[in-house]
């Protein structure tokens, strides 16, 4: 066994609450309605090509990818178009939405529904990479950053080493872990996939600590494929932020306002490798995702197999929801973010819903700073949180910026542990705001 | 009703209150260590101080600054507590709570309260009183060996100043009046109330750092610059002045390394920070001790570096993920 690896600059310990990971997936019961954002991703919102009365299928393609960087979004379900208008999404704006009434469960018909592993990889790198892109694979760790664009490398860039991110480092989630104990097989399968798209030999699929069973079966698996390895890292958030991976895996840090492939290196979640495996091998476009539904306001706490669109209430229906709930967090608790609307639809890069008890949602009152340096000891980036705050509240931007603000990477370790109860990191995401807007 | 905020929705548990409690529990061995050796006197001492810093804070938020009082985050005790700490345990009770007043009022709470203090208040109250009352806070008294003091009373009579104010050629003499290492640890000697127990601020010391509360640099740095320059001097001169261990477990430095100058608001932000901080530290302690007129240097030590901070934080910075390194 080899070394467990983890990044050098700060980091935190938050409790894990992972008390769903012995859960196994199920399939979510299919809403009557479906509402789909057409931008679900990084970049521009994808074209409507559906309009109200149209019929669809499940996987029909009711968006298409609107530039370069942009992704197809299909239909989850089978039915009717019946309206498409701005609706709130769970970040509390509003998104162009395709709504749709369900009407049986009919499936496009290329699509293979059979549960048997197909190990053969026959496409070729390009039909790989067009097929990820037909399929509207984006980043489902939560940026949604579009598949294809990471995968087709610019031209003079190499990538010598696939990262596949199995290092579920905020609390409370766990449907990555699941995924990785009940479909080790199609995960390695979709490395290997991703390794040919990059004329690669090299992946490597990094699990924390404290995924005993995760690790477990992806090992077993892992010994029957060249090519693809294992790698266990300490359990500390944020080792699943991107940059942080792979300064564990390889010792190499991504410099500012660089991307990862500036260190000949390509991070996937595993659940967009599990996609792209069914992309790929099944033809199955991205239409739906597991979704941790948990928090100690929720009576069954699960993962659930679930359509994009379905109302996040559905969910919380399924899993059961205890009297009083004083907060609900799309995603996890250290980035996701608190939604009014129950009913916001689950998108593609929805990990979790979070539910928590009035008496668990902490409000915290901010005192003067003691100057304890624990945010600068905790910021993963190397950055100084206390000294942005500084800045920004006196709304010296540039000031911040030339103490690299702009490098900030938003894991929420400042504010975590900020003794003062100071929001640094809402300072640090003013002074990005404000510096962008400016340009 | 749903509530809506900012990522992260948790928080570490570890708030300001937090971590003075953990303060002032690493300061509990040396309070008590002290009214052992010194008994009822050491007691009223801290209680006068720790009672006199807390209501120079309440008085001050409630009607001067008209804010919420912050004495809930417990600092103001830490303050009474080091306050005393360095005070000779028959310091009188008027001139105990003027050197509160110093620290809480014109150090801590006219620079903006806590967090906002260019210098350690418990050391600029010490200071003052050093420098306002010379006699009384040099009068120490001896637990047991008293055969270490002149009639004199203003003759100083710690490890130190037997060291300074003895003729470095009358060895024997020397050794005859020094305590034993032993006594030195366990803190059987004249000094403040808080700096002679060795034993109790290393007690203090490991329970800040299993809490956590303070990184290990600064008081490593500090001990160790110190020692390693007594110890050069003493190869080179043979001059027991600078005989490492007695230096090491006398005087203020493991208080004033340990827990004044860890102090968070007045040292730097940045490891390296810490570091240069800690190491000025130990230049000047050791400057101060052996080529001034003071037998002890601590205090001013961690002062001059205090005021060097915003200095140092504006020239250190801690390493950008990404950049200076191959």
């Amino acid at each position: 066994m080899n070394k467990i690896k983890t990044f050098k600059i700060g980091g935190i310990h938050p409790e894990k609450f992972k008390i769903s990971s012995d859960v196994a997936i199920v399939n979510a019961p299919i809403p009557e309605t479906v509402t789909i954002p057409v931008r679900q991703h990084i970049g521009a919102p994808a074209k409507i090509l559906v309009a109200k009365g149209d019929k669809v299928k499940v996987g029909t393609l009711i968006a298409d990818a609107d530039g370069v960087i942009s992704a197809d979004v299909h239909s989850s379900v089978s039915g009717e178009v019946t309206k498409i208008e701005d609706l709130e999404v769970n970040t509390g704006y509003y998104e162009k939405m395709i709504t749709i009434r369900v009407e049986g469960d009919e499936w496009e018909d290329k699509i293979d529904r059979s549960s048997d592993i197909i190990r053969e990889i026959s496409a070729s790198p390009e039909e790989i990479i067009k097929t990820i892109e037909e399929s509207g694979v984006v980043g489902m760790g939560g940026a949604g950053f579009p598949t294809p664009v990471k995968v087709r490398l610019p031209d003079g860039k190499k990538v010598d080493t696939l990262i596949v991110n199995g290092i579920e480092c905020e609390p409370y989630l766990t449907a990555d872990d699941r995924l990785m104990q009940e479909y080790a097989e199609q995960i390695v399968i979709g490395a290997k996939i991703l390794n040919k798209a990059l004329g690669i030999q090299k992946a490597i699929i990094a699990i924390d600590e404290n995924k005993p069973n995760a690790i477990k079966s992806i090992r077993e698996v892992t010994r029957r494929y060249v090519g693809v390895n294992i790698q266990v890292c300490t359990t500390k958030y944020p080792q699943g932020a991107e940059k942080q991976l792979i300064s564990a895996i390889t010792g190499r840090e991504v410099p500012p306002g660089c991307l990862p492939v500036d260190v000949n290196c390509v991070v996937q979640n595993v659940g967009t490798i599990f996609a792209i495996y069914e992309a790929v091998q099944k033809h199955k476009p991205l239409f739906e995702r597991i979704v941790t539904i948990s928090g100690d306001g929720i009576i069954n706490p699960s993962n659930l197999r679930v359509r994009i669109g379905t109302p996040a209430s559905e969910l919380i229906k399924q899993a059961g929801q205890k009297d009083e709930i004083g907060k609900i967090i799309f995603g996890g608790p250290m980035m996701g973010n608190a939604a009014i609307n129950i009913d916001a639809p689950i998108t593609k890069t929805t990990s979790g819903v979070l539910l928590l008890q009035p008496q668990s949602v902490f409000e915290p009152e901010s005192s003067s700073c003691i100057r304890c340096a624990t945010c600068v000891d905790v910021c993963p980036q190397g950055l100084e949180p206390f000294a942005i705050t500084d800045f920004v509240r006196n709304g010296e931007y540039q000031e911040a910026k030339k103490i690299h603000v702009l490098d900030c990477i938003e894991c929420g370790c400042c504010s975590y542990s900020c003794p003062a109860r100071i929001p640094l990191l809402d300072y640090c995401k003013l002074a990005k705001y404000e510096i962008r807007k400016k340009k | 009703m749903l509530k809506v905020s900012t990522a992260p929705h948790f928080y570490s548990n570890i708030d300001t209150a937090h971590i003075m409690r953990d303060v002032i529990i690493a300061l509990l061995p040396a309070g008590l260590a002290a009214i052992i050796l010194f008994g009822l006197n050491a007691l009223i001492t801290i209680v006068t101080s720790v009672a006199g810093c807390v209501a120079l804070e309440y008085i001050c938020c409630r009607w001067w600054l008209k804010i919420k009082p912050t004495t809930g985050d417990f600092s103001a005790i830490v303050t009474g507590l080091l306050l005393a700490y360095n005070l000779p345990c028959n310091m009188p009770i008027w001139m105990n709570l003027i050197g509160c007043f110093a620290a809480i009022v014109i150090t801590k709470i006219a620079f903006g309260g806590i967090g906002k203090n260019l210098f350690n208040p418990a050391l600029v109250g010490r200071v003052f009183l050093f420098i306002s009352f010379p006699v009384q806070m040099t009068s120490w008294v001896k637990p047991k060996l008293w055969d270490f003091f002149n009639t004199d009373v203003s003759t100083s009579a710690t490890t130190l100043g037997i060291l300074k104010h003895t003729d470095p050629s009358e060895l024997d003499k020397i050794y005859q009046l020094l305590p034993s290492w032993s006594d030195m640890f366990i803190g059987n000697i004249g000094g403040s109330m808080g700096e002679v127990s060795a034993l109790a601020l290393l007690l203090g010391l490991f329970w800040l750092l299993y809490r956590r509360v303070i990184s290990w640099h600064i008081p490593f740095y500090y001990v160790t610059t110190f020692c390693v320059l007594n110890f050069g001097f003493w190869l080179y001169t043979g001059n027991i002045i600078f005989e490492p261990t007695t230096q090491l477990l006398s005087g203020g430095l493991f208080l004033g390394a340990f827990f004044m100058a860890t102090d968070y608001t007045t040292s730097p932000m940045s490891i390296k920070g810490k570091i240069i901080f800690a190491i000025g530290c130990g230049i000047l302690t050791f400057v101060i001790r052996q080529y001034s007129s003071y037998p002890e240097g601590v205090s001013f030590a961690i002062l001059i570096m205090n005021a060097c901070v915003p200095l140092i934080d504006k020239t250190v910075k801690p390493r950008i993920f990404g950049t200076g390194r191959k």
